[in-house]
């Protein structure tokens, strides 16, 4: 645990992550900034499972191994995503949101 | 010291978090994400869990927003500016982010923790026994379900992203 920081601060700090990647996934418009927005959700959620690890449960690893999990699971989804994006550029020569309806039947 | 260091971490981590969700340049607001996620690998170096913080610098600063970059340029004029939402949506979408922030930070600080006053390092040995432990509780499944997860993720990303002679091929048919 970080000498003089009591959990509640790094909590505060998750949690203005978590809010502010809400935000840019609401009111963006582009499909790699969503993208990028989901990845500020996920690495709030990462550093809250390592922290309540280190400060709560310090003799157990458990939100440790979790952290790995969600990071390797974000970069699959991440590399999959862009693919995806890449081929709809390819198709519709666009990746706004508002220009995306090829796949929604 | 390490409160010190703290602090500016946190301000980095949130300044530039605002800033990569409000900037109009595409690759500027990449490159804002890159500074968040290396104050966030900073934070675990604080907590002395430094393989973590060695993971997070390789594959997001280096591996995913080398792939966003690559994927801006692909689509994007360097220059191009974002188109922004609506200003009402903006600052409703902001209020409301506000909320649910606020309620957060009241159920956080009026929860009690029970910490428990240590300093143990995390070793990359204690991770590897236990990621690679078939006892109970060990981690076992969950790590080769991962790298077949991987292995999956990589081949439907080629396909996908390749898919010109699938998708030709299906048009010719039609």
């Amino acid at each position: 645990m970080i000498a003089g920081i009591s959990i509640y601060e790094i909590l505060t700090v998750t949690s203005f992550l978590f809010f502010i990647g809400v935000y840019g996934f609401i009111t963006r418009k582009n499909l790699i900034s969503i993208l990028m927005s989901v990845e500020l959700i996920l690495n709030a959620s990462v550093i809250n499972f390592v922290i309540i690890n280190k400060y709560l449960y310090p003799d157990v690893l458990q939100g440790v191994f979790f952290s790995i999990f969600i990071i390797a699971v974000a970069a699959a989804e991440t590399a999959l995503a862009i693919s995806i994006i890449i081929n709809l550029y390819r198709q519709i020569s666009s990746v706004e949101v508002k220009d995306t309806e090829i796949m929604k039947y | 010291m390490e409160k010190i260091i703290f602090y500016i971490l946190a301000f980095i981590i949130i300044a530039f978090a605002i800033a990569s969700v409000s900037s109009k340049k595409m690759l500027r607001s990449v490159i804002y994400l890159l500074f968040v996620l290396i104050g966030i690998s900073g934070i675990y170096f604080l907590i002395d869990y430094n393989f973590l913080a060695a993971i997070q610098l390789t594959v997001y600063a280096g591996g995913i927003i080398v792939l966003i970059i690559f994927s801006v340029m692909l689509v994007h004029h360097v220059e191009m500016e974002l188109e922004l939402a609506k200003v009402s949506k903006r600052i409703i979408v902001g209020i409301a982010s506000l909320l649910g922030l606020a309620l957060f930070l009241v159920t956080i600080y009026s929860h009690e923790f029970n910490v428990v006053e240590n300093s143990i390092t995390t070793t990359t040995e204690d991770i590897g026994l236990g990621l690679l432990n078939y006892e109970a509780g060990g981690f076992i499944l969950p790590f080769e379900v991962i790298s077949l997860l991987l292995l999956a993720s990589m081949i439907g990303a080629i396909i996908i992203a390749k898919g010109t002679k699938l998708t030709s091929k299906k048009n010719d048919t039609v």
